[in-house]
């Protein structure tokens, strides 16, 4: 009994059946999971398999079908906006592009959660900034702007932004996406470097296999909106499946799609991710 | 003549019906969220400090700057040549029933009650109403609304309230110069021309203007304040498809503001001038 608390305590994110749908779409079907404490969990899958939408919900910015979702052990649903807004505070989020505020500078990119959560003394949080800077080696870069800065160095000024506030989960888009091999693999040492010198738990969603077994203590393995597994890298290794087989390989699948589907998405007139108001 | 149980493809009149319902309801929807997005703004700002998330008095005050101050020079060049526009063209139809002396009357309703306010908010909405839904559509695209939304920063307080509140604060402003410098220029351009002084001729407004005339050109520019900035808020939100997603809500901004504008000042001329 005691141990079964202990590893819900342990549980930094908790989903429960999780179904989502575009208008009469389904997206995500059936999703079961859970993030531990101070563990990386890499969400993998091929293209167009949900990895990044999972994420999405994952950081609660979609309203999901149905299902159940627990952040810090708090469940999403019967928060209040305050309560919303405070657990919110305790995540961080690295997007594939950065999403740095391209009208501020780095330093005041970094600085900005400081500035909107807390009452410190701005030199306190110019500090503050520029620390996260050194952790993620780009002390000195603070008074640039983001159009000055390299890919690489985007996402490293937007993973300094994500840990500013020293959040207990850090959710990572495809963070080596576009980025030659070396930088990616910098980025991959920086993500366990993070994770053991904050020891907050990390959700990368990528698609790059070299990338997701480095890092990953465990992998989830979605497709088509389903998980088809979830285990440690050498589980997945040695997965039987053939799907993840493929995937693991690089064997290319015959995915034949819809035609109306096809251009429904690339039109964009079902497919609505991310097309909510403000 | 298609076969029992064939599909037969959907008449033109349908098809023409269906674009017009689906216009319909995605208007009724932008109309909403645009409502939506006023009421949370006013929301922050007045309770925003219960959630230790107020609307930050620097940002607005950039904004005015932004929308206001930067505005100044071509407003009271437009609202300069148009007044004075207006002042010719009444001289010269006047001039035909002998009555040019008259032309102060005229040019004081209108430039005071339509054409100042009418003027400012043009051009604010082709100034910063495309600026705001270019910013918003852009940091869309990024996914930097998206990181305010992780980070805790509610995007409609950290975006929307403090144009919105520099807007209502500017607007009205930039509207009472609008009517001083139209009148004044209009009021020299009349000194030149009937040869009435320009002290005489501000005796002359003060005696027909009312201040219900001031108070309907100032309440007009704040109806135009609030339209510029939720429709390039709403456009700017509505981006999608990039680049391309986003120059084009840029114009569609700019257009459908110029049109709530002009239209507002019809409605609210046929309902206020009997």
């Amino acid at each position: 009994m005691a141990d079964t608390q202990n590893q819900d305590m342990a549980k930094v994110i908790e989903v429960e059946d999780l179904v989502t749908h575009y208008g009469d779409r389904k997206i995500l079907d059936g999703i079961t999971m859970d993030v531990r404490d101070g563990e990386i969990m890499v969400i993998m899958g091929g293209s167009g398999s949900g990895k990044s939408t999972l994420l999405r919900y994952l950081m609660a910015l979609e309203t999901k079908t149905s299902g159940v979702m627990r952040i810090l052990g708090q469940d999403i649903d019967d928060l209040s906006a305050r309560e919303f807004f405070d657990l919110r505070k305790k995540m961080g989020v690295a997007f594939q592009g950065g999403a740095l505020f391209s009208s501020l500078t780095v330093g005041d990119n970094v600085m900005l959660p400081l500035y909107e959560h807390t009452d410190l003394e701005l030199s306190t949080m110019e500090i503050m900034a520029r620390m996260k800077l050194q952790v993620v080696e780009l002390g000195g870069f603070e008074d640039l702007m983001p159009s000055e800065l390299s890919g690489g160095m985007i996402k490293r000024a937007a993973f300094a932004r994500a840990c500013v506030m020293d959040p207990k989960i850090l959710f990572c888009d495809e963070p080596s996406a576009g980025l030659d091999p070396a930088v990616a693999s910098a980025l991959d040492d920086l993500i366990l470097k993070l994770r053991d010198a904050m020891g907050m738990s990390i959700v990368v969603v990528t698609h790059e296999l070299e990338s997701a077994f480095k890092i990953a203590d465990r992998i989830t393995v979605l497709d088509r909106g389903k998980i088809l597994m979830i285990g440690t890298v050498e589980e997945v290794r040695a997965s039987k499946n053939e799907r993840i087989y493929n995937l693991l390989n690089r064997v290319p699948e015959d995915d034949t799609m819809n035609p109306d589907e096809y251009l429904a998405r690339l039109t964009g007139e079902e497919y609505k991710v991310g097309n909510q108001p403000l | 003549m298609a076969e029992p149980g064939e599909q037969t493809p959907p008449s033109g009149l349908y098809r023409f019906l269906d674009k017009v319902g689906r216009y319909a309801v995605s208007a009724i929807e932008e109309v909403g969220n645009g409502g939506m997005m006023v009421a949370e703004s006013m929301y922050w700002l007045f309770l925003g400090y219960r959630m230790k998330q107020p609307v930050r008095m620097n940002a607005v005050i950039e904004q005015m700057n932004e929308i206001g101050i930067s505005a100044i020079p071509i407003i009271a060049l437009l609202a300069g040549s148009i007044s004075t526009t207006l002042a010719i063209q009444g001289i010269y139809t006047l001039r035909i029933f002998g009555a040019e002396g008259h032309v102060t009357a005229g040019l004081a309703f209108i430039v005071v009650r339509e054409f100042a306010p009418m003027i400012t908010g043009i051009l604010v909405a082709g100034r910063s109403g495309s600026a705001l839904a270019a910013r918003i559509g852009t940091m869309k695209i990024n996914q930097e609304i998206d990181a305010l939304k992780v980070m805790g920063v509610s995007p409609v307080r950290y975006l929307v309230a403090p144009p919105l509140i520099a807007m209502l604060i500017m607007v009205p402003c930039l509207s009472m110069m609008s009517n001083v410098v139209g009148l004044f220029l209009a009021g020299i351009y009349i000194n030149i021309e009937l040869g009435i002084s320009l002290a005489a001729y501000l005796d002359q407004i003060i005696e027909i203007l009312k201040v219900e005339d001031v108070l309907q050109g100032l309440g007009k520019s704040v109806i135009y304040a609030i339209e510029i900035a939720v429709i390039g808020v709403v456009n700017g939100a509505g981006v999608r498809g990039g680049a391309e997603g986003v120059g084009k809500a840029t114009t569609r901004s700019v257009v459908q503001s110029i049109s709530a504008i002009i239209i507002t000042a019809m409605v609210v001329v046929i309902l206020t001038t009997g």
